[in-house]
């Protein structure tokens, strides 16, 4: 039996104009990996260099993100689901080494008599709250739902304010929201370290949408952002975000890999700038992850797909490539020291790509085809730390 | 009324690795919700919130496909939950 955690209930904090400056972690790196078949752990050397598997964890499920709290790091949850069984959480509180199950996972209210109601099909991702709300996670399902549990993700709640806010704009234009080949998702969780309450949620398809109240209310944050699978390609929603993430070091600096380009949005504002044109051509900015720098805002990195022609979303030419910025966008290098020259075709998906905060950075990455790939110096070069696992869906870094 | 349930490998994990419990009845309605009271978590993961069952669990009751958990058990039935074919 696991103890549940309770939430500390404090109202949201008033928003600061900058987070505090988060410094260079010192010591090992873990990796959280989740893959279609099940979970793993890549326990890592203090050089990062010799990385020793541990798992799997769950085989046969599908598990979609597996995560670990920095508020107590030995406190894991897992997305899971099987190709038979519906979708639940997995809880563990010693660091994997013992599973309990949410008692009340991610689930939709019961529709009433006469109506059809949704069912989730998959936890997507799961989220920490605040530093301030020990206990609070978020979780986004797919279909679009956001989730919120208060005791350590034992049980969860509907956002019911999210749901309101999508259905409404749902009637207005039915055709903004329609599922992607995995699903209509709802991912990239960002929960304000400076206000609890304050949120960003994005959709594929929908776009990204912003609560300053915890989910009661909502806004679209799409301007600037293209869609050019829909006949009006600058709608007020209805974008394909594949990604967004935030500085650590200054949360109002936000990037975004979406469908239609890499994109850059600095708070207050409103209007993101499509940074990855100055990717080349040949590349393009197409792709699924973004990380972002945790010390420096203006260092990210994406890793670009083939979106052209028929969308192999496979790596542009079969050269495995991470493009890197250390200007807020304005200018890209790319980085391939260690993948393959040639015939690489795999696909890195959303979650599959992060960093840690050591110094230098890590950067992490899982391809479809079952790799783990490591840099230990910021992206410049690249090992192989594993290959011939399930396809990864996720990879989280968990810094001891 | 007590029914014989079968289980596939698939939720074993929630009964303690038995293949076959015991549970009352009447209807798949009521063998659900006593297992679920005997197995705290195998009633969602095989039938969904809006109490579905979910696309790849089939129930077989007296050995018919019973998609509707209202589905009467009669006296000297079994039920089977079993998982239906799911490749990839």
């Amino acid at each position: 039996m696991v103890t549940s955690k309770k939430s500390a209930g404090s109202g949201p904090a008033r928003r600061r104009r900058t987070a505090a400056r988060p410094g260079a972690a010192s010591g090992r790196v873990d990796l959280l990996v989740a893959t279609r078949k099940g979970a793993f752990v890549l326990r890592g050397d203090s050089q990062r260099r010799d990385w020793r598997i541990e798992g799997p964890h769950f085989l046969g499920n599908e598990t979609n993100h597996l995560v670990s709290d920095p508020r107590d790091r030995k406190w894991w949850l897992l997305a899971a689901k099987t190709g038979h069984l519906g979708p639940t959480v997995f809880r563990s509180t010693d660091g994997g080494r013992h599973w309990s199950e949410a008692r009340r996972p991610p689930a939709f209210p019961k529709a009433m008599e006469g109506q059809e109601g949704p069912a989730v099909d998959r936890v997507f991702c799961v989220t920490p709250g605040a530093a301030n709300q020990p206990g609070v996670w978020w979780a986004g399902g797919v279909p679009h739902a956001l989730f919120r549990s208060e005791d350590g993700g034992d049980s969860w709640e509907l956002v019911r304010g999210f749901s309101a806010y999508l259905a409404g704009l749902r009637e207005k234009a039915p055709a903004r929201f329609f599922p992607t080949p995995g699903g209509a998702i709802t991912h990239s969780v960002l929960v304000d370290p400076r206000d609890a309450g304050h949120l960003y949620v994005s959709l594929s398809t929908g776009g990204c949408f912003e609560t300053a109240d915890a989910g009661a209310t909502w806004r679209p944050l799409n301007d600037g952002v293209s869609a050019d699978f829909l006949p009006d390609p600058h709608p007020e929603f209805g974008q394909d975000p594949h990604c967004v993430a935030w500085s650590p070091a200054n949360p109002d600096r936000l990037y975004q890999q979406n469908h239609c380009g890499v994109y850059r949005l600095d708070r207050p504002g409103v209007r993101w700038e499509r940074i990855g044109k100055t990717i080349p051509a040949k590349v393009g900015d197409i792709g699924f992850p973004i990380a972002v720098h945790p010390r420096d805002p203006d260092t990210v990195w994406v890793f670009p797909m083939d979106g052209t022609s028929v969308w192999p979303r496979t790596c542009p030419g079969g050269r495995p490539a991470v493009f890197r910025s250390r200007n807020g966008g304005r200018g890209w290098v790319r980085l391939a020291r260690g993948f393959p020259e040639k015939h690489g075709w795999f696909t890195v998906f959303r979650q599959a790509m992060t960093c840690d905060a050591q110094e230098p950075v890590g950067l992490y990455l899982g391809t479809s085809t079952g790799e783990i790939w490591v840099s230990a110096d910021e992206g410049e070069s690249w090992r192989q730390v594993a290959a011939h696992l399930p396809q990864v869906l996720s990879v989280a870094t968990l810094e001891r | 009324m007590g029914v014989k349930v079968h289980l596939s490998s698939h939720v074993r994990s929630y009964t303690g690795g038995q293949a076959q419990v015991e549970a009352e009845g009447g209807t798949l309605v009521d063998v659900m919700a006593d297992l679920e009271r005997r197995y705290p978590g195998i009633r969602f993961r095989v039938i969904d919130e809006q109490d579905r069952i979910r696309p790849h669990v089939n129930f077989f009751v007296g050995g018919v496909l019973a998609r509707d958990l209202h589905h009467p058990i009669r006296s000297g039935d079994e039920v089977f939950i079993l998982g239906s074919l799911s490749g990839g």
